[in-house]
């Protein structure tokens, strides 16, 4: 067996090893940005094979937590990928306007980055107050801090740049208060934020949704998976309600096409038809 | 005799890729995956560029499908691209690797893990030192490494660090990478 091979006969049983003693099935991950991240772990740990991890993950919770940290967590920005929260605010926003109450969805939240973009704009346009936003990942760490809404000073700068961009009506300084080296999202959109852990894997529908957002989450994805998780996306959505993913993941290839019409290609943004 | 090429390129690249892409034959059968640096937009520019000048379809790199041969694919701005064992692509929102995402290096270990010596890794003109790592990778898994010119490159510093890192003891003319590249011994 070559030695290509037998790395991969380690990642297999390491996989195992997490779903049997945590129940966190990664082994629907699509399989380079898991190896990357697996050989990661196994260089901050000082350890020469990933099948030395087995133990640390059967026997040591915070090894494991770690873990699923290095797992979950993706580098992102407040108002990433500015032109798409301008067209969700020129496309999308007119079309729940109708709605008097509105469900939103965050699948994969992170650190919140997201989400709070998101609460900003509903702010802007006056429909925070009819809105319930839940914002779910299957990290509990990403959430607590998620939840404390705390961005680093630092990249306040390159968020106020997306915010401009994306069609922002203030300043982005209104809606934080800055400590030492941090800015702390206002109390007004923490509140109107659900947090919770949920996992795409394997939870179910938990509300009726007018709009999710699942932007860079499939990309981790193997198809099955993706397909499994798009199924679940769909089932919560309400007839006309909107999908949004993120700038290179699309529909075209999923299971569930054929519910949905693109209803702005370039911004991979998706409306449900009212019939499927 | 190959199953992969990969190309990391940075400053300059765009008159380097448009000397070798164009060359590359309609029947062409090796897929092509190249990482270019460039700032984050939200436009199509470098595969509908490409598309025009080559022979060959160019596209963003799609996660989870195949790799298709005879295809040229570039990393979306703002993403690592990888590819995996089952000949798909992945893309990552991870962090930054020499302060690029998309990052060389990632590319490169990537395919070096997968395809090994069936792998082709070239490293163009650029202003960074992403891509050395990598395409020592490639060397130890005895993969062809390529390194244009440093003299003959628009901006020297890319390709010098990979002749320092990797240790090559040649190098070549954009002529000589196009000629390889269409199958002949250089």
């Amino acid at each position: 067996m070559e030695n290509e091979k037998i790395n991969e006969l380690e990642v297999d049983l390491f996989l195992d090893a997490i779903f049997r003693r945590w129940g966190y099935d990664f082994r629907n991950y699509a399989r380079a940005s898991l190896n990357r991240r697996v050989a990661q772990r196994l260089t901050i740990t000082g350890l020469k094979r990933i099948s030395e991890m087995i133990p640390l993950v059967l026997h040591d919770t915070d090894f494991f937590e770690s873990f699923l940290t290095d797992m979950s967590v993706t580098v992102t920005e407040m108002f990433r990928d500015p032109w798409v929260f301008k067209k969700i605010r020129e496309t999308v926003i007119p079309k729940l306007r109708t709605y008097s109450r509105i469900n939103i969805w965050h699948a994969g939240c992170a650190n919140g980055a997201e989400v709070f973009s998101m609460a900003i704009l509903l702010q802007e346009e006056g429909l925070l107050d009819r809105c319930q936003i839940y914002a779910t990942d299957y990290n509990n760490k990403s959430l607590s801090s998620a939840k404390k809404g705390i961005f680093p000073i630092s990249s306040m700068k390159a968020y106020t740049n997306n915010y401009i961009e994306a069609g922002g009506k203030y300043s982005l300084a209104d809606y934080y208060r800055t400590g030492y080296d941090s800015a702390c999202m206002m109390k007004a959109l923490r509140d109107r934020i659900t947090f919770a852990n949920h996992n795409l894997m394997n939870d179910g529908v938990f509300a009726e949704m007018n709009l999710v957002m699942c932007r860079n989450v499939m990309i981790y994805f193997d198809r099955n998976l993706q397909n499994r998780s798009l199924k679940l996306i769909s089932d919560s959505l309400v007839p006309r309600g909107f999908l949004v993913l993120g700038t290179q993941e699309s529909l075209s290839y999923s299971d569930c096409n054929h519910e949905y019409e693109s209803f702005e290609p370039k911004e991979r943004i998706y409306r449900r038809l009212a019939h499927v | 005799m190959y199953d992969l090429i990969v190309i990391g390129v940075s400053a300059g690249g765009m008159q380097a890729l448009s000397t070798l892409l164009p060359a590359l034959p309609n029947d062409y059968t090796i897929p092509v995956a190249i990482v270019q640096h460039i700032g984050t937009n939200n436009n199509d520019y470098l595969p509908s560029y490409y598309s025009r000048i080559c022979q060959l379809p160019v596209s963003w790199a799609i996660p989870a499908m195949p790799i298709a041969e005879g295809h040229i694919y570039f990393a979306p701005p703002g993403y690592h691209l990888l590819v995996a064992n089952d000949s798909t692509f992945n893309l990552t929102v991870d962090d930054w690797v020499n302060y690029s995402r998309p990052s060389i290096d990632v590319l490169f270990d990537s395919a070096a893990d997968v395809f090994q010596e069936k792998l082709v890794g070239v490293i163009l003109t650029g202003a960074s030192s992403d891509g050395s790592k990598g395409l020592r990778n490639i060397k130890n898994h005895n993969g062809m490494t390529l390194v244009q010119d440093p003299d003959k490159a628009e901006v020297e510093t890319m390709p010098r660090a990979a002749i320092e890192i990797v240790g090559v003891d040649k190098t070549y003319s954009l002529k000589e990478i196009k000629l390889f590249l269409n199958g002949f011994v250089i």
